[in-house]
């Protein structure tokens, strides 16, 4: 079984549209397989695109993963959304591709971990971000700016921050479809996001930012 | 009696993670409050984190966001699925 079309635990069962969807997708009906693609096909086009930055890429892997997917119908087991099994095919989906590109030297991600001193303290005390309220005023360009530091992330952090915070995968779940420990999602995470902070510093800085010191 | 010394900056933004998911035992939860009492830096550190895990969900699920949530399966795509389904 592809591990994307596996059974998903701890979520919600399939609404009554799911329910009644499944039941003509499993008796055959090509107006049903139509309509689960014209009803998810325009989020799981989104989720493939987060994830390779390539509108050819993410149309392959939604016509790859929603053929998957009728494939492995009667695998399903109808004790999840069918959106999130879905959801989680195309995520395995992307994933596969992601690691059949062929591989470039990786940008170490050092350089953006913080800095400390021979005695542990900050190297450069972080300084305060200007308040949500004022960065939701300019909501447009934050995002955008967001979404550009993101794509500036190593590919193999940035889909773990992609897999975690973004599409809300647990921790488990993203060690099984990315094949390694849970331990090693969590410490690839936590740099992903010290990382992805050290981006953004510059630009959210409350002005004029003001020097504080750290812990005795 | 000799005050037990502070954590660092170093270890407490290295357990930052676990001390943010509540995974951190309760007496090590204490040394960080305890070094967080005295460390604007660390604080603002941990804040902008958060800002960061948020900023970072935002900005996917904003309207702006390319390849748009709201908009229709392009049709050529749709077209291009369905006859590969009859294959």
């Amino acid at each position: 079984m592809p591990s994307g079309t596996a059974p998903l635990e701890n979520t919600d069962p399939p609404t009554p549209d799911e329910t009644q969807l499944l039941v003509q997708l499993r008796a055959g009906d090509p107006v049903a397989f139509e309509k689960l693609v014209r009803t998810y096909g325009s989020r799981l086009l989104a989720v493939a695109h987060r994830f390779l930055h390539n509108e050819d890429e993410a149309r392959d892997v939604l016509q790859d993963a929603l053929l998957s997917a009728f494939k492995a119908l009667d695998r399903f087991e109808g004790n999840a959304r069918l959106s999130t099994w879905l959801h989680r095919i195309v995520v395995n989906t992307s994933l596969m591709r992601l690691r059949s590109r062929r591989r470039s030297l990786e940008e170490p991600i050092d350089e953006l971990l913080p800095k400390f001193l021979e005695d542990g303290h900050q190297a450069l005390p972080a300084e305060s971000w200007r308040d949500s309220s004022e960065m939701m005023l300019e909501r447009e360009q934050t995002c955008s700016l967001v979404r550009r530091c993101i794509e500036r992330l190593p590919d193999s952090y940035r889909t773990v921050l992609l897999l975690r915070d973004i599409e809300e995968l647990d921790t488990e779940e993203a060690a099984r479809l990315l094949g390694v420990t849970p331990n090693a999602v969590k410490v690839r995470l936590h740099r992903a996001r010290q990382a992805l902070r050290s981006l953004l510093d510059p630009h959210l800085r409350r002005q004029p930012a003001g020097r504080m010191g750290t812990a005795p | 009696m000799t005050e037990k010394p502070y954590i660092t900056c170093r270890e407490l933004i290295e357990f930052l993670l676990d001390y943010l998911t509540g995974e951190l035992a309760e007496e090590r939860s204490v040394e960080f409050e305890r070094h967080l009492a005295v460390c604007p830096s660390c604080v603002a550190y941990i804040r902008s984190y958060e800002e960061t895990i948020r900023l970072g969900r935002m900005a996917f699920i904003s309207p702006d966001a390319p390849a748009g949530e709201s908009e229709e399966v392009p049709e050529d795509l749709v077209k291009a699925i369905l006859a590969a389904r009859g294959k």
